[in-house]
């Protein structure tokens, strides 16, 4: 990663344009052409710099529902717990993290009722119980990325 | 909240991957879902315009940029001072997520969630020492998960 790729990750967090040009639009401020920033874009997300381009959507604007789950796995059965989990589509990230709840992970749905009937299904296949902390409310903030 | 028809929902399952990597994306996906790229275009801006859509961008992998300790750290605060908590961890600019979740007693009093990420695990300490230290006398007892590992990562999935 070069500056030109730190200038692009910092710039590009929100505002990519919807024209008919964007990424014409979007290259003429940091001095690039439209091909060269496609093909940064490109380079960036296939090396994994980037998990993604494009627009990101907010769930719960539309109905949808999600919800923070975490669950004790006990130590020798941690890849098979995940592998049930990650295999839901709902679940959108899991993390493994340091305390007695090692498997933190976020299901989103559509529905109130797909999130809960995803809940049972972990809980059924897994045996373990589940910790379901929906959010209540969220605190606005604006931090973005610096590369 | 709003109702979205089959038109918002096709062109979110169409995008939600990600734009084409294409001069024109707006014009590719209109000709996928066979639809006018200017009603594409309007859809996607009223969605944004609407919070549905929160930016549109590139979305950087926190490790893949050296950020590889990612702390979610979580907070006991009665529940009248939650709302003067939140403006607290906020204001220093770091926070990348806060939100208010329930208790689950009594192996988990915590009810306020703030993510903080740094390269090394001694700055990810001190973001949190300075977060307990916005919070002052309304911080009834914190901790700080790191992560260990990405098990997943794919973002919001319509089908």
């Amino acid at each position: 990663m070069d500056d030109t790729d730190r200038r692009i990750i910092n710039a590009l967090q929100g505002g990519f344009p919807i024209s008919r040009t964007p990424f014409a639009d979007a290259a003429a401020p940091l001095g690039l052409t439209e091909a060269e920033l496609i093909a940064r874009i490109r380079a960036l997300r296939d090396s994994g710099a980037l998990t993604r381009f494009g627009p990101l959507y907010n769930a719960d604007r539309f109905g949808g529902h999600n919800t923070l789950v975490a669950i004790a796995v006990p130590a020798e059965r941690f890849e098979a717990v995940a592998a049930i989990v990650n295999a839901f589509p709902e679940v959108a990230h899991n993390y493994a993290r340091e305390h007695e709840l090692n498997m933190w992970f976020v299901v989103a749905a559509e529905s109130r009722q797909r999130v809960d009937a995803v809940l049972t299904e972990v809980q059924a296949r897994t045996g373990l119980p589940v910790y379901d902390m929906p959010k209540q409310r969220e605190f606005h903030v604006c931090l973005r990325f610096e590369a | 909240m709003r109702f979205l028809d089959e038109i918002d929902r096709s062109i979110i399952v169409a995008t939600q991957d990600g734009l084409p990597l294409a001069p024109d994306p707006y014009g590719v996906i209109a000709d996928a879902l066979g639809l006018d790229v200017d009603l594409v275009m309007a859809r996607m801006a009223a969605m944004a315009e609407d919070g549905i859509i929160r930016r549109i961008g590139v979305v950087p992998n926190h490790y893949a940029l050296g950020y590889r300790f990612n702390g979610m750290s979580v907070w006991d605060v009665a529940d009248e001072d939650v709302e003067e908590a939140g403006r607290r961890l906020c204001a220093p600019g770091f926070v990348s997520h806060c939100y208010q979740r329930p208790r689950r007693l009594p192996s988990w009093p915590y009810n306020l969630f703030a993510m903080v990420h740094a390269r090394d695990a001694a700055t990810a300490q001190g973001l949190v020492n300075q977060l307990a230290a916005a919070l002052g006398p309304l911080d009834r007892g914190h901790r700080v998960l790191f992560s260990t590992r990405i098990l997943k990562k794919t973002g919001l999935r319509l089908t």
